[in-house]
């Protein structure tokens, strides 16, 4: 088997790990980096419990090679608390009630960072078809989607732009 | 996947060089290809990963032509100011790929080389009338879209050709294209039929040219000449529309399968063909 | 607590909406579920399964696969020892142990594409996969059936030879697919027939579907020398997994410790077992412990769906709309062995309406697909699908008001039901009348739009469950629950804890228990856990609280019926007595003093779950030339008894209706000619997503908390799919000028009915 020693970035932290050539980004982290935030719900990009962000990007990690993380920057749900302070996506899920069973939740807030880190004051419509790859069973979307716009209020009134 | 080896080439000629290797596959945004590796359809000894060739994903506008990177995300497709202005149904097809996350990866190169006949941005580029540019042993070359398919999962490449760029020629003043897919859901669906039309018009809104092509009626996408004829020297009168509609119709080979039936692809084709013309026109007017 | 007894006013935490206990971790990816767990030594796991929908396993050749380096052990059928087989009680149905056996590895025949037919374990995926592959098996390839009333037909293959139908009197010579025939019923359905004004009739398919649960099924298992194992997995009862992976391998319950991990999703699909018995007996082979997932194509081929089915249907009214008798004819898919929920079908098919003459009858029909597993209020909605349609159809038939017309219908308290239970606490009426003062009934719709309406009804089950209450030094408190929490149980626990104690809700946390740390449990299901394991809370926390006023007296030396609890502190009503109020903290801090610690463990068999009911409203609209549907407004109303955390129970309507709508629209399992699942992925089984809903608004109606819970709970997780089929099929159906009666109502099916009508 080959496998590749693989320098990246992982929320803000430099990491080195061997990657085979057919392994994928989510099975490095999981496996080899013991992040197991990031879930398998499908392996094939349909449902989005994988998602990350490499290099400014929203991605299922399921769908990106180990070895491509080479010299990546990659955020991944362990990061996204900052120092322990939740960060509002996560506060305003947890008020919202906005995640039954829990497992599709690291991935859509991955997701809905990388929505509000580009589009602040984003519509309901464009949450929804911007989270369109991040299946839940269990809500419904009601909360998510409330959940979302409200964050995005707040980091708003964080940042008076 | 054991024994899979993966390699980043830094440019064309060390991606062609890799492919020599047999089965050595090329992937772009790898979203059809892990997919593939996953389920156990795609064996590959070696990934030849393009993009880390430079210039491989660049979007380029080059006096008014644009020069699509064949590895380019559909992000960054939908992120170019310019081509969605020229291209607007290049883009909107390019973007229906897949959720966000698939977009922040997915390419046009791997779009049309995965020869899926349901790929959403093949008939929006061979309506467009696009080129490729491709990179060989013995250099370059260029063929239109639509000889690149050839059945489902097969393109007239060689093996060791790779499909570098694509080639959008410049636009006529008023001109327009669009692209319409269905889906069940409002996304994350594989095209049960989609159709893409680009319209030239002259001053007084008469249709001077028209290429309609229609995707997953037929083993490849169809670039329905008969239907672009019908639109020529009307001005999308229902007399044309409805030419147009039953030349798709005719056009279409469509099988059932567990996306849709035969006889509801063929149907749903003609309409999409007919309202996507109709939003290619009022591009070409705006 | 007895009927008449209303549940207490005035409280302080149950009714808010305070964070669950465990968001944190669930929001910052700390929780554990079923792959997450990594053991030193750990094997990967992987299963051959069968690629046929029907075949004869003629030979089983493992010897190459035994060879390959990394190999640690492989399994079949034949390692397992469930002896006479029997059944295990599982909630809401009986589990017959032999087939959860066969299902787990074949035993001689396997029955779908996707029967698991032997496991390995290697020191990596990747030989894990090499090995299965290198696993030879010969199969006799039978002729398969996949349909339902294909099933039913004459001359149908047959898939188990020693199926004679039960039910049926004498027992039938010849062996069939049809399992069982359930008839219940009551009056004179032809005479009331002969005499009514209008009948209405139908007949109804619906599409199996699957829960969908977003976590793959997940387990970790390690065997030990000594014979005792640990199994930690995601499953909706640790003591079940317990249950059956000891009967399945023939252990002693107590030699296996199951410990539950976070819960991705059941849904009523992780209410059995699959891979538990098939990992520990690798282990056990092996000595290492060895994990097995599955990946998303096996959970679809391999774990449960719910049943497709066929229903015809009668209804008899007067001309002013009173039903007076109804007959119906449900035939569901089993999968591959007997147990379809058609008995819950017959039984919930007419419990929302007062009908004097009933007749039902339900076959329960085996075929070459994954045997079902419990989904959701499992049976109801199929048959509510058929009945609300065809009430529906009334409706329009009297031009009367849809909700008027069931309000003319609606059961009351009092009223018998066809299963012979006396309807309670019953808030169906109040209910309805609340979706009709509703904005969303009063709404214009406009031009191309349609509103469909319909109901829906779940019993709601108590049954057996254990809780512990620890009152910590500090004067704060832990509760220790016996169910998996699936979707934020944990917060009401604790609610419930807090109220009872007169704690801020901030000081009382909950854990779940393994099999080892608490009484036994039923399963996480059946809309049982508020009720019955949070009765369990309640009544161990009163324990508690009558604990802490023995303490205060004994330190006032007052008689304890002196003592009174009020928000967490003790005050003494002797007038006699010159002493402050003692804290439950302050009495706490004291406990050694007093008598130790505090706490307790109460187990239960909890009675008096009341039954709930649903309303649900619909708008959409179609695209005319394609056939596609565009939900654009939803509200769903229930009977709640009391809500404990409101905002997780607007998530269960919510989070049910939507999927009732995948279910009403594109959800189906597709087979091709050869009888193999042609869509097991997400890609093309296409449950809603974000985009494809409107938000949901919802309506808790509570007239009527249940006074057979200490804060007045109704079971409320499984009402809300039960409705949603009809509701949406009825504003489709308005839209086409037909009645659509086949699910899924995909845009195919709707173009086709457009044009024709």
């Amino acid at each position: 088997m080959s496998r590749k020693v693989v320098n990246a970035t992982v929320n803000g932290e430099p990491v080195e790990f061997l990657a085979g050539g057919g392994q994928s980004l989510l099975d490095a982290l999981r496996d080899e980096l013991r992040l197991t935030g990031s879930k398998e719900g499908c392996g094939t990009g349909d449902c989005g419990a994988c998602s990350v962000i490499v290099d400014g990007r929203l991605v299922c990690a399921c769908l990106m090679l180990a070895p491509e993380a080479e010299g990546k920057r990659i955020e991944t749900i362990e990061g996204l608390a900052d120092n322990g302070h939740l960060h509002p996506l996560q506060h305003q899920f947890l008020e919202h009630a906005a995640l039954q069973c829990g497992f599709c939740t690291p991935g859509l807030l991955m997701a809905s960072k990388a929505l509000l880190d580009r589009n602040p004051d984003p519509t309901e419509t464009e949450v929804r078809y911007w989270l369109a790859g991040n299946i839940c069973r269990c809500t419904g979307y009601d909360k998510v989607v409330r959940a979302v716009m409200d964050a995005a209020a707040d980091l708003r009134q964080e940042k008076p732009r | 996947m054991s024994g899979v080896e993966y390699l980043s080439p830094g440019s064309v000629a060390e991606a062609v060089k890799a492919l020599q290797v047999e089965g050595a596959r090329v992937m772009a945004g790898g979203t059809d290809l892990l997919v593939q590796m996953r389920v156990g359809r795609a064996k590959p000894r070696v990934v030849v990963d393009l993009k880390r060739i430079p210039g491989i994903a660049d979007i380029r506008e080059q006096d008014g032509a644009f020069i699509i990177g064949a590895a380019a995300s559909g992000a960054a497709i939908g992120e170019h100011e310019g081509l969605r202005k020229a291209w607007p149904g290049v883009v909107e097809a390019a973007n229906l790929i897949g959720s966000t996350q698939v977009q922040g990866r997915a390419s046009l190169g791997g779009n049309l080389c995965n020869a899926s006949p349901a790929a959403d941005s093949v008939p929006a580029l061979i309506a467009a009338g696009a080129a490729c540019v491709i990179a060989g042993p013995k250099g370059e070359r260029e063929a239109p879209v639509e000889a690149i398919q050839t059945a489902p999962g097969k393109t007239s490449l060689a093996a060791n050709e790779v499909l570098v760029a694509f080639r959008l020629p410049k636009r006529a003043v008023y001109s327009g294209d669009a692209y319409l897919r269905l889906i069940p859901r409002t996304e994350m669906d594989i095209a049960v039929v989609g159709a893409g039309v680009s319209v030239t018009l002259d001053a007084s809104g008469k249709c001077v040219d028209a290429r309609v092509s229609v995707g997953a009626v037929a083993p490849t996408a169809l670039l329905v000449e008969a239907a672009g004829a019908a639109l020529i020297g009307s001005s999308f009168e229902e007399v044309a529309l409805a030419k147009l509609e039953a030349a798709v119709a005719a056009a279409a080979k469509p099988i059932s399968d567990k996306r849709g039936t035969a006889e509801y692809r063929t149907k749903v084709a003609a309409v999409l063909a007919r309202r996507a013309a109709l939003i290619a026109r009022d591009r070409a007017k705006a | 607590m007895s009927d008449g007894n209303q549940p207490p006013a005035n409280l302080k935490v149950v009714g808010t909406r305070p964070i669950r206990p465990d968001g944190v971790d669930k929001v910052t990816g700390r929780a554990q579920f079923g792959a997450d767990f990594h053991l030193p030594g750990m094997l990967t796991g992987r299963i051959k399964r069968s690629p046929h929908a029907h075949a004869r396993i003629v030979k089983i050749d493992v010897s190459a696969a035994e060879k390959l380096p990394g190999v640690k052990a492989i399994v079949t059928g034949a390692e397992f020892d469930v002896g006479a087989g029997g059944d295990i009680e599982a909630g809401e149905h009986a589990a017959a142990m032999k087939d959860v056996a066969d299902n787990c590895l074949a035993n001689g025949k396997v029955f779908y594409k996707g029967h698991a037919v032997a496991a390995v374990a290697a020191t990596s995926p990747e030989i894990a996969a090499e090995a299965v592959d290198l696993i030879e098996v010969a199969y006799e390839v039978l002729p398969h059936v996949v349909d339902v009333d294909a099933a039913m037909a004459p001359g149908a293959p047959v898939l188990h030879e020693d199926m004679f139908t039960k039910g049926v009197m004498p027992k039938p010579a010849k062996a069939s697919n049809v399992a069982q025939k359930h008839v219940m019923g009551r009056g004179d359905v032809a005479g009331a027939f002969a005499a009514a004004d209008v009948v209405v009739e139908g007949r109804y398919t619906t599409a199996a579907v699957h829960q969908g649960y977003i976590e793959p099924h997940a387990c970790v298992a390690a065997w030990g020398a000594d014979g005792q194992s640990t199994i930690w997995c995601s499953s909706q009862g640790q003591f079940l997994v317990r249950a059956m992976t000891a009967r399945i391998l023939n252990l002693p319950l107590s030699d296996i410790k199951v410990i539950p991990a976070e819960i991705g999703g059941g849904f009523g699909g992780k209410t059995t077992v699959y891979l538990e018995p098939v990992a520990l007996a690798l282990s056990r082979k092996c000595g290492r412990p060895v994990k097995l997932v599955m990946s998303r194509e096996e959970v679809f081929l391999a774990s449960g769906p719910t049943s497709g089915s066929s229903m015809d249907i009668r209804l008899a009214a007067t001309k002013d709309g009173k039903l007076t008798a109804a007959e119906m004819t449900l035939r569901y898919q089993a999968g591959a062995f007997a147990g379809s929920p058609v008995n819950l079908g017959c039984m919930t098919a007419f419990a929302c309406y007062d009908v004097e003459h009933l007749a039902l009858v339900g076959y329960d029909v085996v075929s070459n697909r994954p045997k079902v597993a419990a989904y959701r209020a499992p049976g109801a909605p199929m048959a509510a699908f058929a009945v609300e349609c065809a009430i529906d159809d009334l409706a329009r038939k009297l031009n009367i008001d849809p909700i008027d017309l069931r309000i003319r219908n609606a059961v009351k308290d009092g009223a018998k039901t066809v299963y012979g239970a006396t309807v309670r606490h019953s808030a169906f009426v109040e209910t309805l009348e609340a979706v009709k003062a509703h904005p969303h009934y009063k709404a214009k719709l406009g031009p191309g739009q349609a509103r469909g309406v319909a109901a829906g009804f779940w019993f709601n089950i108590g049954g057996e469950s254990s809780a512990a209450v620890h009152v910590d030094e500090d004067g704060g408190a832990t509760v220790v629950s016996s169910n998996p929490d699936i979707g934020g149980s944990r917060a009401s626990m604790a609610m419930m804890a807090a109220e009872t104690l007169g704690l801020p809700i901030e000081r009382v946390r909950c854990t779940v228990a393994d099999t080892t740390s608490i009484g036994f449990s039923g399963s996480t299901g059946g809309s049982r856990v508020t009720f019955a394991t949070g009765m369990a809370v309640v009544e161990a926390a009163q324990k508690v609280v009558a604990d802490l006023k023995r303490r205060a007296a004994q330190t006032w030396e007052c008689d304890v019926a002196h003592v009174d609890w009020k928000d967490g502190v003790a005050t003494c009503l002797d007038p006699s007595k010159d002493v402050k109020p003692l804290s439950l903290k302050a009495l706490a801090g004291k406990s050694a003093r007093t008598g130790g610690p505090i706490a307790a463990e109460v187990s239960l068999n909890a009675q008096g779950a009341a039954a709930g009911y649903g309303v649900h409203v619909c708008d959409l609209e179609i695209d005319p030339e394609t056939g596609r549907t565009t939900i654009l407004r939803y509200t769903a109303a229930q009977d709640v008894g009391r809500a404990i955390h409101p905002a997780y129970v607007e998530g269960q309507l919510q989070g049910g209706a939507a999927q009732g709508v995948g279910w009403a629209l594109n959800e189906e399992y597709v087979y091709n000619a050869k009888g193999l699942l042609d869509n097991a992925s997400f890609l093309d089984y296409r449950m809603p997503v974000a985009s494809d809903l409107p938000m949901i608004d919802t309506i808790l109606v509570e007239a009527k908390p249940n006074p057979r819970h200490p804060y007045g709970a109704k079971g409320v997780g499984e009402v809300p799919i039960v409705p949603s089929l009809a509701a949406v099929a009825n504003a489709v159906s308005a839209i086409v000028g037909r009645r659509m009666t086949s699910l899924p109502l995909s845009p195919a099916k709707v173009l086709a009915a457009t044009r024709a009508s």
